[in-house]
């Protein structure tokens, strides 16, 4: 591996931060700040606000997120057998059918348990 | 540059380091700037797609408006209601902004304009693209407001869920290059990719509008249900750039599209002359982003559960399908392992094509087959329980 090739990204990381956090300085210089108790309310259509922000949430969105970690991080998997594709035989192939193949019952599975109906 | 610099008398570790800077600020300014043009242009898109005129009273076409806006939004005050997370408040807009200027260091300009040619290119994109949910998560969690937090959990089922049928896209021409540097799947295209896999262009479109939370899946933002969504309690010039970041996202879902599958800066002479080649990659990510634009102009907004359904029902199975066949077309296929000249890709672009006609055709008849069965359905229900249609329809899962 190239170390050279990576210095580019490290300096972008580092660089990259100023370009958006200059001109929000600049604005914090330039605008007027007059805060006062109304203006500082939580937005809520102009109405006062009802309750704590923090409210319960769906046990939904947490599943789909875990349905998306288990996904993912088997989809990483895919990524050197593609790249490698062109140079392995039919073997490969074969073992990353089976692969996908577990993929396909592993959706298969959670659409049947209903974990991917939102009601 | 190196060497010049080296003349001067620095180091050569230095030289090297000072020119890397040099090509950091050049590519991420260049960024920013197009932003300018951009907005003008999307909207003047947009305005035609309504059959509105557009900015027009800022300079010749009110092609500086964006300046003029820009101008305005930085003397906005800037609004922090109580309650907010200072820290994660204030990091989200840069994080927002960074996130898509990252992808920029590995995009090919042309044959000889680039950032870096990184050898996981199509991995560095997924991973540093991934930043932008953060942001979006950050902002939503940070604001101390219901509708932000809302937004942010349906930015976590969204963006998360439609990464899926995006990874599986980006590995199509990772398979067919043989490469994932983005420079080398640009060079390997003698025939760009769209006309070998347009099923998959459709799959990276369709998780790039979604991923971008535009168009028909601009859940996240909802103005009739969440207020704005994330950004509700941001103004000023942090609102400011998250309008920068969301447009930079989105033009850069088309400048991906052009260098995955419409051959980079692939054109007549592009070889030699550098400038031209980033022409062609400008005209050719234009015409990707202007579909997207036409799309999220055209499509009304769809609901939470049709999207996920859309996603983890239609798209992720359709991904894998789409995968698993282009593989084994391509074993297939004599001579795939070598293709360096526009006549080795000719017959296999072919095959590949002919194959994505049958899978548009055998998805269309299941699709239609699914649709007819479900109209009958509820046709059956409304007959039988004498209900309103509207309150059968969507109640299937």
């Amino acid at each position: 591996m190239n170390l050279n090739e990576w210095i580019f990204i490290g300096l972008f990381f580092a660089l990259g931060w100023a370009l958006p956090a200059t001109p929000i300085v600049l604005g914090k210089i330039l605008a007027p700040k007059r805060p006062n108790q109304v203006k500082q309310q939580t937005y809520e259509c102009g109405v006062e606000m009802v309750g704590s922000p923090w409210t319960q949430f769906r046990a939904q969105y947490y599943i789909f997120a875990l349905v998306f970690l288990v996904f993912d991080v088997e989809l990483v998997f895919l990524f050197p057998w593609a790249l490698a594709y062109n140079q392995l035989g039919l073997f490969a192939l074969f073992e990353m059918t089976v692969f996908i193949f577990l993929l396909v019952v592993a959706l298969v599975y959670t659409w049947r348990k209903g974990a991917l109906r939102w009601s | 540059m190196t060497g010049l610099l080296q003349d001067i008398g620095f180091s050569r570790d230095l030289a090297v380091l000072i020119a890397k800077a040099a090509g950091v600020i050049v590519v991420a300014v260049f960024g920013l700037l197009w932003t300018l043009l951009g907005i003008w242009l999307e909207r003047k898109w947009a305005a035609r797609f309504q059959d509105r005129v557009g900015p027009n009273r800022v300079g010749p076409f009110g092609l500086i408006q964006t300046v003029a806006d820009t101008v305005k939004i930085l003397l906005k005050e800037d609004i922090m209601n109580k309650g907010v997370d200072r820290w994660v408040f204030n990091l989200a807009p840069i994080l927002a902004v960074l996130a898509v200027t990252l992808i920029w260091a590995v995009v090919p300009f042309s044959a000889a304009w680039i950032g870096t040619d990184l050898n996981i290119g199509v991995f560095y994109l997924l991973a540093v693209g991934a930043l932008g949910t953060v942001a979006v998560i950050m902002a939503g969690w940070s604001s101390n407001n219901k509708y932000a937090l809302l937004s942010a959990y349906r930015a976590v089922a969204q963006l998360v869920s439609y990464e899926v049928p995006m990874v599986l896209a980006l590995l199509v021409p990772v398979l067919l290059s043989g490469s994932m540097s983005t420079q080398e799947i640009v060079r390997q295209q003698h025939i760009w990719y769209v006309f070998a896999a347009p099923l998959t262009v459709l799959l990276f479109l369709i998780s790039g509008q979604a991923e971008i939370g535009r168009g028909p899946f601009d859940l996240l933002e909802a103005e009739s249900e969440l207020v704005s969504g994330f950004h509700i309690e941001y103004s000023g010039m942090k609102f400011g750039m998250f309008y920068v970041a969301e447009f930079l996202h989105a033009f850069t879902v088309g400048v991906l599209t052009a260098i995955l599958f419409l051959g980079g800066w692939r054109g007549p002479f592009a070889e030699d002359v550098a400038i031209l080649g980033f022409f062609y990659l400008m005209i050719k990510s234009l015409f990707a982003y202007w579909v997207l634009v036409w799309v999220r102009m055209t499509l009304p907004r769809v609901r939470i559960d049709h999207l996920l359904d859309f996603n983890w029902k239609f798209l992720v199975p359709v991904g894998l399908a789409n995968l698993l066949i282009v593989a084994l077309v391509w074993k297939a296929i004599p001579g795939t392992d070598q293709i360096s000249s526009f006549g080795d890709a000719v017959v296999p672009t072919l095959a590949l094509l002919l194959v994505n006609v049958a899978m548009f055709l055998v998805i269309g008849a299941l699709l239609a087959d699914r649709g007819r069965r479900e109209r009958a359905r509820i046709e059956a229900r409304v007959a039988g329980a004498d209900l309103p249609v509207e309150t059968v329809a969507g109640a299937g899962d």
